[in-house]
């Protein structure tokens, strides 16, 4: 840790802050969780040191699953800190808007596909965002964050991710949320069979009827 | 017709769960009566029926009491509005009645009313809020909600029970009770303040949203093992389930960047999970408000209010197309008086 310099605050996330920095020549991403006054001591330090832990486990993970993430160059487990490489490029949040809808509809097959190596690699991302995901300058897409994954092979945890995915664009991507979503559905449904495919729809269909005050719970009833 | 709107009041009607309430506003923000009547169950939870029966049983009595609150008559009214969803059926179903039949012999509009924006147009009034983050949680309802393109959207939400309600089954669960201005949250609440030991407890956040059935479900089993005071359970209970409320809360306020944070719904009252949420709030540099309490619970005083809102921004709601909406997310209405 002693070796980073000249740390520039880039981010002050929910979670965590996120700094750019010199080390060892390298252009690097510091990832600090802080302590969160709000939470009582214990529970916010097992949840950070489990955070850090895990997430740097899973982020190599989804780079085994061929979903690119950025290196990881140390985990500092009593700091809270991952140190890990500059992704130079764009979050897809802000992408998205600017893009002609063959574009928008391809990037976000694109980005189903990802989503699906993930999960065949039992790997939850667990916080689906355009804000999570970035692109190069060689429209590589990147995903990062994964401070809230979890490792399953379960269609509960795959349905909630897909879930939470199409709740981030209805509430950032309003104006076409929906044919991102589908798109993405059609990019996931690209590396699965149809079975499988089917499965998982009718699991997310069974998540949000969960939810509360949801049309698809039950038919509407009127008086 | 212009004259008469600004002159006139809103008569608002509340009964989408265990509250029957009237309220009476003018349409630049006084509130001049808000009378709540609240259903407490003799045992378990809400029965949908008898909380509705609640609500035949004391509307004449409530109404007449707003209106003596008031000083108003029914003849200074320009409009009627009532919460139309979401909401149990049969408790809706009640107050909707008594609006319609109101309005048709008042001979005046009526306006249905989406209860839980108006849970956040009240905040805003009583607190000077003009685009807030709000945490609005309640017995039926956990959700973190900003404005954006002409709607509320929903930021984050539990994706089961609701924060209320998961504390009012653990309390029944313990064999605690509740009466009328002493609700279960504030026994546990006080119960909690002579817990010390954190047990340990699921803690799950699911990006921007929650699921509070795991804990309910590990609680309720612990307690039934009888191995913890019920003072510890009640501290650990609000410990986990408050962080991560608070933690979605500051991921939209992250996400959204904005600069106020308001607080309300049932649960509001809280003064731990207040001081949790002022917490984020200060760390954002966003000033944070918690509604008082009769405003921050279901309310007549926020159906008339938005109601006022609704109508002088062009809403009306024929009779034929009152019907109760269970329901009813927020994103499905147009807010023209948010610019």
């Amino acid at each position: 840790m002693d070796e980073v310099n000249s740390p520039l605050l880039i981010r002050k996330g929910a979670e965590a802050n996120l700094y750019l920095a010199d080390w060892h020549g390298r252009r690097v991403v510091l990832k600090k969780r802080l302590p969160k006054e709000y939470r009582h001591v214990t529970l916010d330090e097992q949840i950070r040191t489990y955070r850090t832990v895990h997430e740097s486990q899973l982020m190599h993970e989804a780079k085994e699953a061929g979903v690119p993430t950025p290196k990881i160059f140390l985990i500092d487990v009593k700091n809270t800190t991952i140190i890990m490489e500059f992704i130079e490029g764009k979050q897809i949040k802000l992408l998205l808007n600017d893009l002609s809808e063959i574009e928008r509809r391809n990037l976000c097959f694109g980005i189903g596909q990802l989503i699906a190596k993930l999960h065949k690699k039992g790997v939850i991302h667990g916080d689906l965002t355009t804000s999570n995901m970035i692109m190069n300058a060689n429209g590589k897409v990147f995903f990062v964050d994964f401070g809230l994954g979890e490792k399953s092979e379960e269609l509960e945890a795959r349905g909630v991710d897909l879930h939470l995915m199409k709740r981030a664009l209805e509430s950032t991507h309003y104006q076409f949320a929906e044919s991102c979503y589908k798109s993405v559905i059609d990019g996931y449904g690209s590396l699965l069979s149809s079975k499988e495919l089917q499965n998982i729809l009718e699991k997310i269909k069974e998540i949000e009827r969960r939810g509360r005050y949801v049309a698809e719970r039950r038919p509407q009833v009127s008086a | 017709m212009k004259d008469k709107t600004l002159k006139g009041c809103c008569l608002g009607i509340e009964s989408t769960a265990d509250d029957f309430s009237v309220g009476i506003t003018t349409f630049d923000g006084k509130i001049l009566a808000n009378v709540i009547d609240a259903y407490v169950p003799p045992e378990g939870g809400i029965h949908p029926r008898e909380a509705a029966r609640h609500h035949s049983e004391v509307a004449a009595k409530v109404l007449e009491e707003a209106f003596t609150q008031s000083g108003k008559k029914p003849k200074d009214l320009s409009i009627i509005s009532f919460s139309q969803g979401p909401g149990l059926g049969p408790c809706l179903r009640t107050g909707a009645t008594v609006a319609r039949a109101l309005a048709s012999y008042l001979e005046i509009p009526l306006v249905g009313v989406n209860h839980c924006i108006a849970h956040i147009e009240i905040g805003k009034l009583r607190t000077g809020a003009a685009n807030p983050v709000t945490l609005y949680v309640s017995g039926g309802n956990t959700m973190v909600v900003a404005f954006e393109a002409g709607r509320y959207r929903v930021f984050g939400e539990t994706l089961d029970i609701a924060l209320g309600n998961c504390l009012d089954v653990f309390a029944r669960e313990a064999g605690l009770h509740q009466k009328p201005g002493l609700p279960f949250g504030a026994v546990i609440e006080k119960l909690a303040r002579d817990g010390k030991k954190l047990i340990p407890l699921p803690y799950t956040v699911k990006g921007m949203d929650l699921s509070l059935s795991g804990l309910l479900t590990a609680i309720t089993a612990l307690l039934e093992k009888g191995h913890y005071k019920l003072e510890d359970l009640c501290y650990s209970l609000q410990e986990t389930a408050f962080s991560m409320v608070t933690e979605v809360t500051e991921r939209a306020l992250a996400h959204t960047e904005k600069k106020e944070l308001l607080l309300t719904g049932g649960v509001a009252a809280n003064k731990k999970l207040q001081s949790m949420i002022k917490a984020v709030a200060d760390e954002h540099d966003a000033r944070f408000d918690a509604v008082q309490t009769q405003f921050a619970i279901d309310n007549g005083a926020m159906i008339a209010w938005t109601g006022a809102l609704a109508y002088t921004n062009g809403t009306v709601t024929p009779v034929e197309k009152s019907f109760v909406k269970l329901r009813w997310r927020v994103e499905e209405v147009e807010i023209p008086w948010m610019k």
